[in-house]
């Protein structure tokens, strides 16, 4: 081992301390984490789990948020995949303000636009939906799709593009059986973004919602306040969210290495 | 060079519509509200730039300013240099590299209410691993409940915690781009390791750091969730960041004009200094 290998190892130690204090937390009884303090479970319990497990309120919340951040993703992608085709190959008018223009929506404080989105949504019928919160998502995640896939295309030479187009493929064709697979990786990448900015969303998903489409997130923060102390619950809550999470970045381990040379980012 | 093609508006259409869909309606609401007054009947009387001028006025806003800049500017000095250092020193290949990645991308995907509310298990004085920790093994008197400079350096650590990844993955994505050459030619050279950082690492990095910074920028500028839940803005008032404000007076008190007023000039300031920024940033490619 390198004597400089130190510092990812005490910086990932730092990491997993919070992460650790929830899992051991979540094994818990009340009376125990209320008792006082223990740096492992004293009596190991999966009651914590078990409610979540068995009442549909709670792992509603897990697939209502899996359901629209799914729909996020998908969405997301295909809008983006045409337009950063456009803005690395083509230029056309008023390109460089449109491409600002699209970044700037980043920018914009989402607290304050929580009032106008719940008048919106309700206005067109889709409050309390899966479809309003993914569309709303798209506020930040599509502009961030076309930032990243744009500098993944444009490391692409322009010449598979005409070489294509000499052998005689139509646009479509060339576009969804050559150039797609071509930057697997960099929609790889994308993805992995789209899927984190809307999973650790909150505020949208939460003032879009009432019964229906209730994303887990708000379950915890209703049960927090209603059910006053019961930090176990919540622990083993917060330990369910991360898991998604995880699954996702295991998947995507390779590209994000790889991928993110490939691109100019 | 690229082709001079007006059609390409129809590849960019469907994200046009879809965001100026969730930009545009919002933003003009915001705006409908700034410049009106109401007195709760659902009436409204044309205000002019009264608001407007009100907050920039007030020192409530100035306060939540002031401890905005504060706050984003101390979490860049940290997390930027210590993204690099981490990426620098992590290794290029080998089956250690998706194990770092991983590990290290965990924090980014916790929805934001979970980090708020972990670091609040993980610092209650008696029963949280850290409050435990320092209040009886090192004896230090730590309580964010009570100490605002608790609650501030427990804010800054969360956000540390949370966001010096980012800064991590791109640094290492713009590390492992760099030619193997580059590294042999400043070995022949008999370059310092200084040297070595200066004149190829850093430069080959600055675009991803640009970016890196931005996001950090944009995203701390408007950060809300974990605050909220961490410490609900308190002791007093002393982590209460410009959004938690924003919230407080548009939904708290029903305040919607100067509550718009403020976040147009709120939406405004990001703006400026993200296009300065940028601007500066990519000078040297034009």
């Amino acid at each position: 081992m390198r004597p400089r290998s130190i510092v990812p190892i005490l910086y990932i130690l730092f990491l997993m301390l919070p992460i650790y204090w929830l899992v051991a937390m979540s094994f818990k009884t009340t009376n125990e984490i209320l008792g006082g303090f223990s740096l492992f479970p004293q009596e190991w319990t999966f009651d914590n789990y078990r409610t979540i497990f068995t009442d549909p309120t709670w792992y509603w919340g897990y697939f209502n948020s899996i359901i629209y951040v799914t729909m996020n993703t998908v969405i997301s992608l295909l809008a983006a995949l045409p337009a950063a085709y456009a803005f690395s190959r083509y230029s056309f008018l008023g390109d460089k303000h449109l491409f600002f223009w699209l970044l700037t929506n980043r920018m914009a404080p989402v607290a304050v636009f929580a009032l106008p989105f719940f008048q919106l949504y309700s206005a067109v019928g889709l409050f309390d939906t899966h479809l309003a919160v993914a569309l709303a998502h798209c506020l930040f995640n599509i502009p961030l799709a076309v930032w990243i896939l744009e500098g993944f295309m444009s490391g692409i030479p322009r010449e598979l593009d005409e070489s294509a187009f000499v052998d005689g493929y139509s646009f479509p064709r060339f576009f969804t059986t050559i150039f797609v697979p071509t930057i697997k990786a960099g929609i790889g990448v994308t993805a992995f973004f789209l899927f984190m900015f809307s999973w650790v969303e909150l505020l949208l998903a939460k003032t879009l919602t009432a019964v229906q489409a209730k994303p887990i997130a708000a379950v915890m923060t209703r049960t927090a306040s209603s059910a006053g102390y019961e930090l176990g619950l919540l622990a083993a809550a917060g330990v369910l969210t991360i898991i998604p999470g995880a699954i996702v970045i295991y998947f995507v381990r390779n590209y994000i290495a790889k991928g993110f040379a490939l691109g100019r980012v | 060079m690229r082709t001079q093609n007006q059609r390409a508006w129809f590849f960019v259409l469907p994200v046009l519509v879809l965001v100026a869909f969730n930009a545009l309606v919002p933003l003009m609401t915001v705006v409908n509200y700034s410049v009106q007054e109401t007195f709760g009947d659902n009436r409204f009387f044309w205000h002019g730039l009264g608001w407007f001028e009100d907050v920039l006025r007030s020192e409530r806003f100035h306060a939540a300013l002031g401890r905005q800049v504060l706050f984003t500017f101390t979490i860049l000095i940290i997390e930027v240099p210590l993204g690099v250092a981490i990426a620098l020193t992590m290794p290029r290949k080998g089956f250690w590299v998706p194990v770092c990645l991983v590990l290290m991308s965990l924090p980014l995907l916790i929805p934001w209410n979970v980090v708020g509310a972990m670091w609040n298990i993980f610092t209650l004085p008696d029963i949280g691993l850290l409050g435990y920790f320092l209040n009886n093994v090192l004896g230090i008197d730590y309580n964010m409940t009570q100490s605002p400079v608790a609650a501030w350096v427990t804010v800054i650590v969360m956000d540390v915690w949370h966001w010096t990844s980012l800064v991590v993955l791109l640094a290492y994505a713009g590390l492992i781009s760099i030619p193997e050459a580059y590294y042999q030619a400043a070995k022949i050279d008999a370059a310092s390791n200084w040297a070595i950082f200066r004149y190829i690492q850093l430069p080959k990095m600055k675009r991803v750091l640009t970016i890196a910074i931005l996001l950090r920028f944009m995203d701390s500028f408007n950060i809300y969730t974990e605050p909220f839940v961490l410490t609900g803005g308190g002791p007093g008032n002393s982590t209460t960041f410009l959004s938690i404000d924003l919230v407080k007076v548009a939904l708290g008190q029903f305040d919607l004009g100067p509550a718009a007023a403020m976040s147009l000039i709120y939406f405004a300031f990001t703006l400026l200094v993200s296009w300065l920024f940028y601007t500066i940033m990519t000078k040297d490619e034009q």
